[in-house]
């Protein structure tokens, strides 16, 4: 199987070098054709992977590539770790990773910078698997940066614009905070684990647990919880969590696709992944966990509700998808794992369709992506209407959708969870789901429903987008409807995850559920019963009442509540007080460092000040200057002897 | 077949009477020069390869050493040799010679056959500073590099070339005639000049410490350490783009090779003693220039601040040694630093020349050097867009690139000092980004700023040969570094043995 799983990662990669440094010879054909056929290829070695590995069971691969560096005696190696959780990632990211490359046809044709957008994306979907595939921590490290400079390009893809270029350097920087901590705990592994490879480590984790270290002096603090929030702090700013999550909003300057493929579906989730695969290290600290489920917690709630007051139709769906990335983090802070891991597949599928729905809908106004100038586009876009519909219907989690089976799983792991922090947690989760469906319906009613509020012109060139856009579409409806409804079983209360998620007993919240577990029927059945399904009934009939009914009515509500909307408007004020404080903070101590250190005491004092002496001094010997050169090495190399001299006779 | 050849004397030599031979050709308009300097840096360039090709890895012995009896009456000798530290320097500084002569092909216009002899002449000099045994002839060779380096700022350099000069003078100067003093005692003491036999010279704390800051002081202004440092932005600013790129690339290695070679085996009492020093003040070269660059508005001196804080990672993991062995009680577990900051100065040598080759090209064109006059360049010069990212993303320590190694081993393996090291050190990843990607926002993307920026043309197959060059190198660097730490790893680990021991 070696040589499939070098094919796999491998072959999106040759797609990417061949669009991007030959895209002026093979062309545009040529360059979406090529990143196609490599991505499809991969897709379809997934699906092989997938059937060796999760349906007729063989063993676990776990092998090294090759050996990057040997330092210490310790390994450093590229290698792959395929399991049920590499196998059901791999086949998610080469799936949607599909749906974008054939959707980017359409989406970009007319797009000077077409083949470079290709190469990006195919070159996105090879560091993705290298991250998802990986069986340690620096190469896991190295996916995780290089899913990050991929997404820089792609943020700032269209690097004329002020507002992208800006973008792309803030998620960067956002990023590399994360990465500060997810450095000092791959640190603190090797240091105190000896190896950075993942069985090796885990096998260790139980061990560990008495370790204590002294960051502070004086202070001890459990190891095990010191590496898991640093890890965290990475997942943080990936999965982009309160308080780093304020890169993501501004990621939609990028082009559509990208928005589906790198900050809906995949890389936006590597740290769930991340998390889900440390199972067995945060298993070991419930402090830790207790800080991933209430920040998760907190990611969740706050940011649905901004997303009540979005009117761009990008960013309404980008902050859904921070909202959802706090529900998968619960689910991990709850030690529901395999609940994360469940909700990041489902999500996978409906965002993207929600994202690529969203880019259908911008093709069609013309790249207008204000929703207040839009409306009616029920009888023009027939297919992005109904598969809008069922996208939005998994996310506010309608049961029997696929939404609807992660979700509750998520929600009722949370319920049973009884790490310090859960009936917090819970509360928020649950009110998400009212916040969920009133965002999403309102933003679905003002788009399709209703009045037509775009100006004339648009309006007469409206009409249902070509082919190449619509079919994937129709593609991520199919999972979108029905992935949950036939996965959850095995996924989530079968045997799917053994020996490769680690729960600890007194944490086994799915295992707890899985007893009352009757079938996915009797879970919908059940679910028409249960407090958040009528939670998300009322935010549908809100949106319906407020942006259907009585259309004048939220002006009126808004003009009452001003003081919440402007606190919404503004985020909660974390990019102004980053802009002022934090990026204002850095460049006044870069320019007191360097005026006021550097010149004024080092230069000024030190330096000049023997330079003025030197000056006066030389100005009484100026007269043996002569201006020419041979004189001054000469006289050098003089001095040099007679120094010499000095010391022999002394 | 090249076992029985000088090689050493042949690498430093060949350039030098290279040197000549361009002087002696040089007329006014002829093409003459540039050729037979080409030749003669690709040629020495050639001959450095058996140096790796045939080097042992297996012994921390000497190799290629040559040994002859120079000044008899002084016990000074021609002694020279390469362990696993001076080799990698060595084809570091051949390897950029070709590309600063090549940089200069069409560029220099004034006075180009004494420009090229200028640099093939340091880089003989260079070279016989990484491969000198003898404390004599390092130090001939250490001071006499400086002369080119001091006329190529001082002719093709800038209009406030004089201050710069005068101030990388005063500064190195300075610097290392205290080390001529340190290098005379030990001398007399062990009654002759060879550096190895320094390092087994016994001597007590006080002469330790003493020659220990001796030493300190000549190769913290070479590295440049915080706070000897500020002659750096002004040389780079002042000196054209070939005088740069030598000069990040190879000069500022001397100083932590001296480190390696002379402070630490010599005075490893003191080196112990005053470890905090070092690390304090490679610490605060992270943090505090990081700062400095990130507010700069000169593209070569944000690239030089940069260096700087680089340069810093390499002086912070050579003198961890001492620390991880009080905290790990072995002080083999300090290898990985010591080797993450000798990748640290190959692969800085790699970036910051490709850096300054990257201002150079704009540089070429605008004749501006300030980020506000650019903007937008992408768009007029996608090509060599694509190259800036490149070893922008590189100087940021992006992993695949050769960035990321040395910064990474040695956070690495300063977590094992002490967690703060790590800490600080680590900022690298927040604030490096920042002032790199800051200038590429501000230089490469956007609208396209004004007319000047315009009319730019994209790189020449001259400039796009030397920057792919330059890229396969970093990247190559960054996605398999074993091979060059398999170079260094015998070396470093007898080095650390050496050291271990104390002299008292």
């Amino acid at each position: 199987m070696e040589s499939v799983y070098l094919a796999l990662v491998l072959a999106p990669l040759v797609g990417a070098i061949a669009a991007g440094l030959f895209g002026k010879l093979i062309g545009r054909t040529g360059s979406h054709w090529v990143t196609i056929l490599g991505v499809g290829a991969s897709f379809a070695l997934s699906l092989v992977v997938f059937k060796h590995i999760v349906l007729d069971g063989a063993e676990v691969y776990n092998a090294t590539v090759y050996t990057w560096m040997v330092s210490e005696g310790i390994r450093f190696e590229v290698g792959f770790l395929v399991d049920s959780l590499t196998a059901l990632m791999i086949c998610v990211v080469t799936f949607v990773s599909l749906m974008v490359h054939i959707y980017t046809i359409g989406y970009m044709h007319e797009d000077p910078g077409y083949q470079r957008f290709f190469s990006y994306i195919a070159l996105f979907t090879f560091a993705m698997l290298m991250l998802v595939m990986s069986n340690n921590f620096l190469q896991l490290f190295f996916g995780w940066e290089a899913v990050g400079l991929v997404s820089y390009l792609l943020i700032g893809f269209w690097y004329e614009r002020d507002t992208a270029i800006f973008a792309n350097m803030k998620a960067f920087l956002v990023n590399r905070i994360g990465d500060f901590g997810f450095l000092l705990g791959i640190g603190l592994i090797l240091a105190n684990f000896g190896s950075l490879d993942y069985h090796e480590v885990f096998a260790q984790a139980p061990t560990m647990v008495t370790e204590s270290i002294e960051i502070l002096p004086g202070s001890a603090w459990s190891l095990m919880t010191v590496i898991c929030i640093l890890l965290f702090i990475g997942a943080m700013g990936k999965s982009a969590q309160v308080p780093l999550h304020v890169w993501l909003p501004d990621s939609m300057e990028g082009p559509t696709p990208i928005s589906a493929l790198i900050h809906a579906a995949t890389m936006v989730t590597a740290g769930i992944f991340m998390v889900a695969r440390m199972s067995p290290l945060f298993e070991t600290s419930e402090t830790a966990l207790s800080v991933v489920l209430v920040i998760g917690a907190l990611t969740s709630f706050l940011m649905g509700l901004v997303g009540i007051v979005q009117n761009d139709i990008k960013r309404v769906v980008a902050y859904s998808t921070l909202s959802q990335l706090g529900y998968m983090t619960v689910a991990l802070g709850a030690s529901a794992y395999a609940a994360g891991i469940f909700h990041l597949m489902t999500h996978a599928f409906f965002k993207a369709l929600l994202f690529l729905a969203a880019g259908s809908v911008i093709i069609g106004m013309h790249h207008d992506q204000d929703i207040r100038n839009m409306g009616g586009l029920k009888k023009y876009m027939p297919i992005t209407y109904w598969t809008s519909l069922i996208g939005t219907l998994a996310l506010i989690g309608f049961p029997g959708f696929s939404g609807f089976f992660s979700k509750d799983a998520i929600i009722e792991a949370t319920h049973a969870s009884s790490i310090p922090g859960s009936s917090f947690a819970y509360v928020l989760v649950l009110a998400g789901v009212f916040v969920t469906a009133l965002y999403s319906f309102r933003m679905f009613f003002l788009v399709f429903h209703g009045k037509e509020r775009m100006d004339d012109h648009t309006r007469e060139h409206l009409h249902e987008s070509s082919g190449v856009v619509v079919w994937p579409l129709i593609l991520l409806a199919i999972p979108s409807l029905g992935i949950g409804y036939l996965t959850i079983g095995d996924v989530l209360f079968g045997d799917y995850f053994d020996g490769v998620i680690h729960v600890a007993a007194n944490h086994d919240v799915l295992g707890h559920l899985a007893g009352d577990w009757h079938g996915a029927t009797a879970m919908i059945t059940h679910g028409i019963m249960a407090p958040p399904f009528w939670l998300a009934m009322g935010g549908l009939a809100t949106a319906a009442y407020l942006y259907l009914m009585r259309p004048e009515l939220p002006g009126k509500i808004k003009d009452r509540l001003q003081i919440f909307v402007t606190i919404l408007e503004n985020k909660y004020g974390f990019d102004d007080f980053n802009q002022k404080y934090i990026a204002g903070g850095c460049r006044g101590i870069g320019n007191l460092l360097w005026k006021v250190g550097d010149e004024k005491l080092i230069d000024g004092l030190m330096v000049n000040g023997s330079a003025r002496t030197v000056g006066w001094v030389s100005s009484i010997v100026r007269q043996v200057q002569t201006g020419m050169m041979y004189h001054y090495a000469f006289a050098m190399i003089l001095g040099l002897l007679g120094l010499l001299t000095w010391f022999v006779i002394r | 077949m090249f076992s029985d050849w000088p090689l050493l004397s042949l690498v430093v030599w060949t350039p030098i009477i290279g040197a000549m031979l361009v002087l002696a050709a040089g007329r006014p308009g002829g093409d003459a020069p540039k050729h037979i300097a080409l030749a003669t840096s690709i040629v020495t360039f050639i001959l450095s390869i058996p140096l790796w090709s045939g080097f042992d890895v297996a012994t921390s012995q000497m190799q290629f050493v040559e040994q002859v009896p120079w000044i008899e009456s002084f016990g000074i000798q021609y002694y020279m040799g390469i362990d696993g530290i001076s080799m990698p320097l060595i084809l570091l500084t051949t390897f950029t010679t070709v590309l600063v002569v090549l940089a200069g092909w069409e560029v220099i216009k004034d006075r180009p056959a004494q420009y090229m002899a200028a640099f093939l002449l340091m880089e003989g000099l260079m070279v016989g500073v990484f491969s000198a045994l003898d404390s004599i002839l390092f130090y001939v060779f250490w001071e006499g590099m400086l002369i080119p380096m001091f006329l190529i700022i001082g002719v093709w350099g800038g209009p406030n070339r004089v201050y710069a000069t005068f101030k990388f003078f005063l500064y190195t100067f300075l610097g290392s005639v205290l080390m001529l003093v340190a290098l005379i005692y030990m001398g007399f003491k062990a009654d002759t000049f060879n550096i190895l036999a320094f390092h087994g010279l016994g001597l007590g704390m006080t002469e330790q410490v003493l020659i220990f800051l001796a030493f300190l002081l000549a190769f913290a202004v070479k590295v440049p350490m915080w706070p000897v440092h500020t002659w750096l932005p002004d040389a780079h600013v002042e000196a054209p783009t070939g005088g740069s790129v030598v000069l990040a690339a190879i000069m500022l290695k001397m100083g932590g090779y001296g480190f390696l070679r002379f402070s630490l085996p010599i005075t490893p009492d003191a080196s112990n003693h005053l470890d905090w020093l070092i690390i304090s003040m490679s610490l605060i070269a992270i943090v505090y220039i990081g700062f400095v660059a990130l507010v700069q508005g000169d593209m070569k001196k944000l690239i030089a601040y940069s260096s700087i804080a680089h340069m810093g990672f390499v002086t912070l993991g050579f003198f961890l040694p001492f620390a991880i062995a009080e905290s790990t009680g072995s002080i083999s577990n300090a290898a990985m630093g010591m080797q993450g900051g000798m990748v640290q100065m190959i692969s800085h040598g790699f970036i910051s020349g490709a850096m300054f080759l990257c201002v150079g090209v704009m540089y070429d064109r605008m004749h501006s050097r300030q980020i506000a006059d650019y903007g937008g360049v992408v768009n007029t010069m996608p090509v060599f867009a694509a190259f800036m990212v490149l070893f922008a993303m590189s100087n940021a320590g992006l992993p695949g690139t050769s960035g990321f190694v040395g910064e990474f081993m040695v956070i690495l393996a300063s977590i094992k000092a002490n967690f703060w090291y790590a800490f600080l050190a680590a900022t690298t990843l927040i604030i490096g980004a920042a002032y790199t990607l800051w200038m590429i926002k501000r230089v490469i993307f956007g609208k396209i700023a004004n007319d000047n920026v315009a009319a730019l043309t994209d790189i020449n197959s001259r400039e796009k040969l030397i920057l792919s060059i330059l890229a396969i190198a970093v990247l190559t660097l960054g996605l398999w570094p074993a091979p060059l730490i398999d170079v260094m790893r015998v070396t470093i680990d007898n080095l650390l043995q050496h050291i271990a021991v104390s002299k008292l």
